[in-house]
Order: C-alpha cells, then sequence, then structure tokens
C-alpha cells in the first residue's frame, strides 16, 4: 500500500516516467549493436512506422478525422526523396525539407475539402486518395521510373561514426522518431493540442467556445501528413527502393490496423502498434502467408469490442487500477484518470472500471504548466 | 462512331456491375447506416465459394444458387455476430470494424485459396449479337439483363411485400417498429443478409472479367462508392443510375482521353467522390441529412 501511496504522487510519476523514458532510450541505442544487420533492419523498419502511426493517431486519435490514405503521403514522402536523389542528385539530408513541405502543403490541401466531409465520407476520399496513387505512380513513369520503381544509393556513415550502413540508418530512424515524439507531445498538450481533442469530442460546442473548427482540423491534416511523408523519406532511405507496389491500399490500411492496435489516443501507442505491423507477419508468416492479415483483421474487431484504447489504453488501465489497489482515486493522479480518445468517442461502459474516473481529457499528462 | 456505341455497351456492362455492388453498399446503409468497406471483400469471398463449388464438380447454376444461399447466411451472421456489437456507437469505431473485416476476408481466401490469380467460367457464351448497325456482346448484355433483374427483384421487395415493407419500417423508424412489434435487429441483419447475397452477385459476374483473386474488389469497390455516392447513400434507385454514370464515363474516358488512357481509370471515381461530396453531399437522389442540435 505504502508503494501505491507514493507511486500516486505526481512527483514520483514524473520521475517515474523520465526513468523509465531514459531506460527505453538506453535500449534503443545499445540494440543496434547487439542484433543482427537483419534484425536492425527491422527495427529501423518499426521506427519508420511508428513516425507515420503516430501521425495519423495526431488525426484520428486526438482530432477524430478518419484517414484511410495515410499510406499515399508515405508515398509522396517516399518519391520526394527518391526522385529528388536519384534524378536531381541532392544529398540525402536535403530532401527532407522539401519532402516536409510538400506533405505539409498537401496535407492542408486535402484538409480544406475535408472540413465539409465527415466521418464516413472523409474515410471515403481518403479512402480513393489511396487507391489512386500507385496508378498516377505509374503514369508519371518519366519521373517515378513507373512500375519498375527507382533505386536509391542507400546513404552512407561518415567514417567518424565507425558505424555500419544499416546501424547508421537505424539511427538516423531514432532520431527522427523522438523528435516526432517530442513534437507530438508538445502539440497535444498545447492549447491547439486541447482544441483537436475538443473538435474530436464535439464538434459544435467546441465552435461555440471559441475553437477555429477549420483552422485546427486543416493544420492537424497537414501535420499529420507531414508525418507520414517523413516517414516516406526515412522508408526510401532504409529500403533503397521505391515503386508503386509499395504503396498500395494495403499500407494505407495497415498504419490504421497499427494505430487502432497500438492505441487511439496515445503517443506511445504507435510504437507497439508499428513493432506489432513489423514483428506479427515475421511470427505468423512461418504458418500461412495470410495468417498476419487474419490475426491483423481479427485483431482490430476485438480491439473495438475489448479494448478501445489499443494496448496502449489497456495497459494504462491496467496501470490505474495497480495504482488504485481499489481505493478511492486521490486527487491529482492526473496521468492515471486520463480519459483515453475511443474509451470516450466509443461510449464503451462496459469494462471500465467503476473506480477509475473518468477525469477530464485535456491529455495535460504534466498538469498544467 | 461504332466504337462510341461499342464502349457505350461496354460502360453499360461493367456500371451494372458497379451498380450491383453499390445496391449492396445502399441496402446496408439504409438500415444500418453504416457503409460498408469489407463489401467488395465480401463479395470477392462469395466469388470463391462458387468456384470452389464449380471445382469440385457441381454445375454453375447449382453452385451459383448455393452459393447466393451461403452468402445470405453468411450476410446475416456477420451482422449479428460482429456489427451488433457497435451498432449505434460513433462512425469511427464502425468504419474501422468493417475495415478489419476488409483485412479479415481479403485474409481468409488467401488462406483458403492462395493469393494466386484463377479463372473463373462465364455464364454467357463469348459471343457478339448484332443489334441494327452496331454489335454488343453476349456477355455484356446478359450482366446488365441479371442486374436489371436483381434490381426489379430487390423493388418488388420492398414495394410490393409485407416483409419488404416492414424491412423499410424498421429502418426507418426503429423505434416506432419496435413498438407495433417489428423485431428490428433481424430486419437489420436481414438487410445486411440480402446486400451480401446481392455483392455475390457483383462478384460472380465480375470474377470472369478481372480473374478471380483476393484484391479482385478493391477497384470495382471504389467504383461502386463513387455509383453509391452519386445516386445517394440512401437511394437505391440512385446506386443504380449512379453505377452506369460511373462505367459509362469510365469507358468514354478511357477511350477518348490521352491522358486518362486505360491506366489513370481508377482517377475517375475519385473525382466522382470528391466531386459530388463537395457540390453536392447527399448525391443525385438522395435526402439531405439535417443535423439538429
Amino acid at each position: 500500500m505504502a508503494i501505491r501511496q507514493r507511486l500516486r504522487d505526481p512527483a514520483t510519476q514524473r520521475w517515474l516516467r523520465i526513468g523509465v523514458f531514459v531506460l527505453l532510450l538506453a535500449v534503443a541505442i545499445w540494440a543496434p549493436f547487439f542484433f543482427a544487420p537483419f534484425r536492425v533492419f527491422q527495427f529501423s523498419r518499426v521506427l519508420i512506422f511508428a513516425i507515420a502511426i503516430l501521425g495519423l493517431g495526431l488525426l484520428t486519435g486526438f482530432n477524430g478525422q478518419i484517414s484511410l490514405g495515410h499510406g499515399a503521403f508515405f508515398a509522396i514522402g517516399a518519391y520526394t526523396a527518391a526522385v529528388l536523389m536519384v534524378k536531381v542528385g541532392w544529398p540525402f539530408l536535403l530532401v527532407v525539407p522539401v519532402a516536409l513541405v510538400i506533405t505539409f502543403a498537401l496535407g492542408y490541401g486535402v484538409g480544406i475539402p475535408a472540413l465539409r466531409l465527415h466521418g464516413l465520407y472523409l474515410a471515403l476520399v481518403t479512402l480513393a486518395l489511396a487507391v489512386v496513387t500507385p496508378p498516377i505512380l505509374k503514369r508519371f513513369s518519366g519521373l517515378t521510373g513507373g512500375s519498375m520503381g527507382l533505386t536509391i544509393p542507400k546513404p552512407q556513415p561518415p567514417e567518424w561514426t565507425g558505424l555500419a550502413a544499416d546501424q547508421y540508418l537505424y539511427f538516423l530512424g531514432l532520431i527522427a522518431f523522438i523528435v516526432a515524439v517530442v513534437l507530438a507531445r508538445n502539440l497535444v498538450n498545447s492549447r491547439i493540442g486541447r482544441a483537436m481533442v475538443a473538435i474530436r469530442e464535439d464538434p459544435l460546442a467546441a465552435q461555440t467556445m471559441g475553437v477555429n473548427l477549420a483552422q485546427v482540423k486543416t493544420l492537424t491534416f497537414a501535420w499529420s501528413a507531414m508525418y507520414a511523408g517523413m516517414a516516406g523519406v526515412l522508408f526510401t532511405w532504409t529500403i533503397g527502393f521505391v515503386s508503386p507496389e509499395s504503396f498500395t491500399i494495403v499500407l494505407s490500411i495497415e498504419i490504421l490496423a497499427a494505430l487502432v492496435v497500438g492505441g487511439l489516443g496515445s503517443i506511445w501507442g504507435p510504437l507497439l502498434g508499428a513493432i506489432f505491423l513489423v514483428f506479427i507477419p515475421n511470427i505468423s508468416e512461418d504458418i500461412n502467408q495470410a495468417a498476419p492479415g487474419i490475426a491483423f483483421g481479427a485483431l482490430l474487431i476485438l480491439a473495438m469490442y475489448v479494448f478501445p484504447g489499443g494496448i496502449a489504453g489497456l495497459a494504462r488501465r491496467q496501470w490505474g487500477k495497480f495504482l488504485m489497489g481499489g481505493g478511492d482515486a486521490p486527487p491529482g493522479a492526473g496521468a492515471v484518470g486520463r480519459t483515453d480518445r475511443s474509451e470516450a468517442a466509443t461510449k464503451t461502459t462496459e469494462g471500465r472500471p467503476e473506480d477509475e474516473p473518468v477525469a477530464n481529457t485535456g491529455h495535460s499528462e504534466e498538469g498544467a504548466p | 462512331m461504332e466504337l462510341f456505341f461499342q464502349q457505350l455497351i461496354n460502360g453499360l456492362a461493367t456500371g451494372a456491375i458497379y451498380a450491383s455492388l453499390a445496391v449492396a453498399l445502399v441496402l446496408i446503409y439504409r438500415s444500418t447506416d453504416i457503409v460498408n468497406f469489407a463489401q467488395g471483400e465480401m463479395a470477392m469471398f462469395s466469388a470463391y465459394i462458387a468456384w470452389a463449388l464449380t471445382q469440385a464438380g457441381w454445375g454453375f447454376w447449382p453452385a451459383v444458387i448455393v452459393t447466393l444461399i451461403v452468402s445470405f447466411i453468411g450476410g446475416l451472421a456477420v451482422e449479428r455476430v460482429v456489427i451488433r456489437p457497435v451498432e449505434g456507437q460513433n462512425e469511427l469505431t464502425i468504419v474501422i470494424v468493417t475495415i478489419g473485416l476488409f483485412i479479415f476476408f481479403n485474409a481468409l481466401a488467401g488462406w483458403i485459396w492462395t493469393f494466386q490469380v484463377r479463372g473463373f467460367p462465364s455464364p454467357f457464351p463469348q459471343q457478339n449479337v448484332d443489334l441494327g448497325p452496331v454489335s454488343a456482346g453476349i456477355p455484356s448484355l446478359g450482366i446488365v439483363a441479371v442486374v436489371a433483374a436483381v434490381v426489379g427483384l430487390l423493388f418488388l421487395l420492398f414495394q410490393r411485400t409485407k416483409l419488404g415493407l416492414t424491412m423499410r419500417a424498421a429502418a426507418e423508424n426503429p423505434e416506432s417498429s419496435r413498438l407495433v412489434g417489428i423485431r428490428v435487429g433481424w430486419m437489420l441483419a436481414l438487410g445486411w443478409g440480402l446486400a451480401a447475397t446481392v455483392g455475390a452477385i457483383s462478384g460472380i459476374l465480375v470474377a470472369p472479367i478481372l480473374f478471380l483473386s483476393p484484391n479482385m474488389m478493391a477497384g470495382v469497390l471504389i467504383f461502386a462508392f463513387a455509383a453509391a455516392t452519386l445516386g445517394g447513400f440512401d437511394s437505391a434507385g440512385g446506386a443504380v443510375i449512379g453505377g452506369l454514370i460511373v462505367g459509362v464515363s469510365e469507358s468514354l474516358a478511357g477511350t477518348y482521353i490521352g491522358f486518362i488512357g486505360a491506366d489513370l481509370k481508377i482517377v475517375i471515381p475519385m473525382a466522382i467522390i470528391v466531386g459530388v461530396l463537395l457540390v453536392k453531399p447527399e448525391g443525385l437522389f438522395g435526402r439531405p441529412s439535417v443535423e439538429r442540435v
């Protein structure tokens, strides 16, 4: 009981979080020196997908806009990098700002019609976006290499680092991921982040309270697309090859599925989702080529019934239960009382423990600054 | 000119296929307010069942009839087991569940029948008939006839039978229907069963053209979405007309607009979806939705 008491203290929780973060970071830095290059390559893919999923999480998890077309932004980021590096001969780091600006602008462009489309219709339009992307990439074959794709020289590590190519790419991915997480966290905990969540919960009420609906929604779309674009750039670097077949509708659906399984409305959920996305096929493809799809489809449906907050939500709830120990919620245990995105939105009352406080949706993890 | 009529008839035939899948979407949307993203994959799965039966030595028509029955029961079961628990919840949840179904059916078909592309027997002879100045392929005419028959039967069911009336009532006003003793839940499930059956027909019609593979319906689904959007998601008649318009414009644009050609045809449904949703979101024949605060 004493441990629980102490763990409930916000200051302790803060230190705990920092401790866990440092530990994870240490493991992440140590991993590429321990595992074989193939594994390191897989870890890189985890980081790449985690960034894209995180981007979709901002849009869908925090702002409540559905996108079945994030693979399209991913593809555009990847192709921007590939074309600039291969056809124009730019150094690889220079393509990042260009790809980010392009995907941001495109996301903004899609976000404007998205203002008039809610729910199902937005899903339809973004789905169509994902479906038309590969044929368009094939059509402009002069630039994109058509269905043959483009082969890109992988970025080589500078001499002084002493890293192998796969390790270097992994660290580039890790840096990008950390920056992405920090930015997303700050965004979500800011005024804009609260506006995003307010819109998700009730657009009309948010508007009445003075939230600029159009601005927040389009900007969220743009940010989210930019994340997918960054993931695309990393994809190009890491895989060294792009072709339209890499960016079919399957990619968009995988990103959404991983987000839901990992945890909507969570910053760490996307990482868990990405781990699933990369390693589930690894495990289950021994059984059958189709096994990962069956697992993902079933998990997706199951998630909506049983754990709408995804794995991250599940973990948070268990942690909350442990802290509460059946007792009453102490005031100030902000992190525990955080309402989950989909728990709030899907109104699943069954399965939610009575003692778990349904607190503010402000996502003020650290408390108000 | 002959090319024009040829393309027109081809367009009407593919349009009829889109229309049938769009009608399946509308059947579900009208009764449960759900856009079923898995509709195409369910249709694909049905086509596989028909194929498997013919492979097992069944005749084509018995295989089709059994497939339709199995699809009906399957659609019913999907509604009861998978959709029921999330009915009435927010759109995000429902979209995700139907996407889950999409992935599941796609992978299940791949598991059972592998991802190999297979031929599918066509029920129609591959011949042309002369219609005055132009000739038309019998398969094209057959497809149009089949879809017309399906739509006609659905019309009779909904407008002329007690069951149809009850189903419409359950979709229109579940609360009052329940009060007068209609088992609303079962009526919605029936809607899903019917939709799966109609979808199965479109799957069987499309399989000889596109060849059978688990990913066969993904493109068709987009065209069907365009058809349903154009006609209005709550209008079956609108879906049919929308399907025909989409099919014809796809065929003509692919032939006459050099930039689009055969590769970029998929851009047409996209343009239709976006255009309609921005200009007239309720579609040509749909009812505008009114949001009450």
